[in-house]
């Protein structure tokens, strides 16, 4: 305890009296932390954007069914297929409905699994958008709003307007906005939808809807669930689709298989939907990782370098210290503690001139197309990479201070004396 | 037996850049209160010797008894605590902690061995300081000081846990004769007031003459 307090002190005199190397030495490991931490920040915080591009919007399992020639023939069941070659040329498709068959028990039942966070039901109808002589392809999907916005952030795509007027008025519709330019449209003007019986609905421009893909943003448009079954001249149970979100994206495999398993539907998980995607999600995520390795080696080789060279230049009073007593435990005490004095000082500067300059990237205009609600440079404020910055400063400069000190423990105190 | 310090056949080698024979079969004995003087040329081994005695060097060959316990195998740690306790160093260059006080340079060793609290080893660094005559300079960075207080202020430092032995590596060597001499009248004193033996390395003539014997040494032994 003694020693301790002796030890406490002679580092603290050993630090003070020459400021200008410990605020050096703290500089290194804050310059290294600091860096770290907003390289790692911006660097995840471009990849969720990216990420989020696709993810946010995309459902975990879409529900649908699908028009596929059927499996088994009857032919098949009826002449055993091991004992008789069995040939049918031309084989078409069953009709069906796009409907899905008993979607609202099946849409309820999805609501009750934990696993699950929330299903949206949709109906989607072809239409003509009209628009004077010309007639513009088109498709509206008739949905739920508040759960869109709740699962999807359907809300961030709504550049214009307001995406309650879908709940505030039955026939009120979110247009897409490439069609909005082609027919020079804006909200509160009124649009003409034409259903593929010819029937003829007048429409009131809500809000405007870009999804940064123009092909989308051309046909796409959104109206609430009753105004699309109308539209489509269906019942209340008209549903062509059922968008799941879970809880956790690794169970949209398993719970996808478990849904075509359970009802006579097709359903499609976010890893097939998105194949493509996966992959380059991985090589971002990948790349991330040996960006921030790097720059933490970097890092740790410079908050070592200066370290070392802080302890080096105290070789005299080391023997010295040794000289008069004090056991090679003691100096090497004395060393490690002032090392992670300088990791604690420096990396908590470093965290503070990371958060700092995170904030001023955060503040940096960024304009994207594909993204309307973003306007600044995304930043991840991830406290892990603060806990990570700091646990690396303390335990880099700690090496940094015991290697050499450690050495000097085993030397004689004359061994200093004479290399001198 | 009023032994305090006794080697018997010490042989050091040096093997760097090449082997090197520098103490050859050195058998000395000290008494307590004894005041011993180790004079030699440059280079003879009479540093080297003194610091195998001080227990700061331990790569050699023989037996080194001090205060009748051998110091052979001891850890390392061991022979810090009996350095701390039984051995004042006084080294030809001072070497003080330049960034610690005065005071503070003295104290250190007795805060290390613990045996008072803080304020009675202040009071004591104090009575050190004042018996060197430097006791004004208590609060001075041990930067500051000129040659000779800075050797005065080792000394008290190695006074200040009152050990058995004080070893001197040229105490005197950097000091003009006015300064030399109140060296070594402190020295002579606290040897008989406060029963220290003294063994220093010197290459001062009338420093040598007024101790109570002369080891002379050349080439590795002793004559």
């Amino acid at each position: 305890m003694k020693d301790l307090f002796i030890i406490l002190d002679i580092s603290k005199t050993h630090l003070l009296a020459k400021k200008k190397q410990t605020a050096v030495a703290a500089l290194g490991v804050t310059f290294g932390i600091g860096m770290f931490i907003i390289m790692m920040s911006f660097m995840t915080g471009l990849n969720e954007l990216l990420d989020g591009l696709v993810l946010n919007r995309t459902p975990h399992v879409q529900i649908y069914n699908k028009t596929a020639p059927t499996e088994t023939q009857p032919s098949d069941r009826y002449f055993d297929v091991l004992n008789n070659l069995n040939y049918i040329h031309s084989i078409k498709p069953k009709s069906r409905l796009e409907r899905i068959h008993n979607a609202l028990p099946i849409l309820s039942e999805l609501k009750k699994n934990d696993q699950v966070k929330g299903a949206t039901p949709q109906a989607t109808c072809k239409v003509f958008y009209l628009a004077g002589s010309n007639n513009l392809n088109g498709v509206i999907s008739g949905i739920e709003v508040k759960e869109e916005v709740r699962l999807f952030n359907f809300k961030d795509y709504i550049v214009d307007g307001d995406v309650n007027s879908l709940i505030k008025k039955k026939n009120s519709i979110l247009l897409g906005a490439g069609v909005a330019k082609k027919l020079s449209l804006s909200v509160g003007d009124k649009i003409q939808v034409v259903n593929t019986k010819g029937a003829n609905f007048s429409l009131s421009i809500g809000g405007i809807y870009q999804s940064g893909l123009a092909e989308v943003d051309d046909i796409q448009s959104y109206v609430n669930l009753k105004m699309a079954q109308q539209i489509l001249g269906a019942g209340g149970n008209y549903i062509s689709r059922i968008h799941v979100k879970l809880n956790d994206i690794n169970d949209a495999v398993p719970i996808s298989t478990l849904i075509k398993n359970l009802y006579d539907v097709e359903a499609l998980d976010i890893k097939k939907a998105n194949a493509q995607f996966d992959t380059g999600s991985d090589i971002r995520t990948l790349i991330s990782y040996v960006v921030s390795i790097t720059l933490l080696i970097v890092a740790g080789f410079g908050i070592y370098n200066i370290l070392n060279m802080f302890i080096y230049e105290k070789m005299n009073d080391i023997a010295i210290l040794k000289a008069t007593g004090f056991t090679g435990k003691d100096v090497m005490y004395i060393f490690i503690v002032q090392a992670l004095v300088i990791g604690m000082l420096g990396g908590v500067l470093g965290i503070g001139l990371g958060y700092g300059v995170s904030l001023i990237i955060d503040e940096i205009p960024f304009v994207t197309e594909a993204l309307p609600t973003i306007k600044t440079y995304p930043i991840n404020y991830d406290p892990l990479f603060y806990v990570t910055g700091i646990t690396f400063a303390l335990i880099s400069t700690f090496l940094a201070g015991y290697l050499p000190a450690r050495k000097a423990q085993k030397l004689d105190p004359v061994e200093i004396i004479r290399g001198q | 037996m009023n032994l305090i310090l006794e080697t018997k056949n010490i042989n050091k080698y040096f093997l760097e850049p090449v082997k090197f024979h520098v103490l050859k079969d050195i058998s000395i004995q000290l008494q307590r209160q004894e005041f011993v003087s180790i004079m030699g040329k440059s280079g003879c081994g009479k540093s080297t010797l003194l610091y195998i005695l001080s227990t700061m060097d331990t790569n050699y060959d023989g037996e080194l008894i001090i205060d009748g316990q051998n110091m052979s195998n001891q850890t390392k740690d061991d022979l810090a605590r009996i350095r701390n306790e039984k051995i004042g160093f006084i080294f030809q260059f001072h070497y003080l902690l330049p960034e610690f006080t005065v005071l503070k340079n003295v104290m250190l060793p007795a805060l290390k061995l613990g045996k008072d609290d803080a304020n009675t080893i202040k009071k004591n660094a104090l009575e050190k300081l004042d018996i060197l005559g430097i006791a004004d300079q208590a609060n001075k960075k041990a930067s500051r000081l000129s040659g000779g207080q800075k050797q005065r202020v080792a000394i008290a430092r190695s006074i200040i846990n009152n050990p058995k032995i004080i070893m001197g590596d040229e105490p005197t060597g950097n000091l003009d004769s006015k300064n030399s001499e109140i060296v070594f009248d402190v020295l002579r004193k606290l040897s008989a007031e406060l029963d220290m033996s003294m063994l220093i390395v010197t290459h001062d003539h009338d420093f040598a003459k007024k101790t109570d014997r002369i080891i002379e040494m050349e080439d590795g032994f002793i004559l």
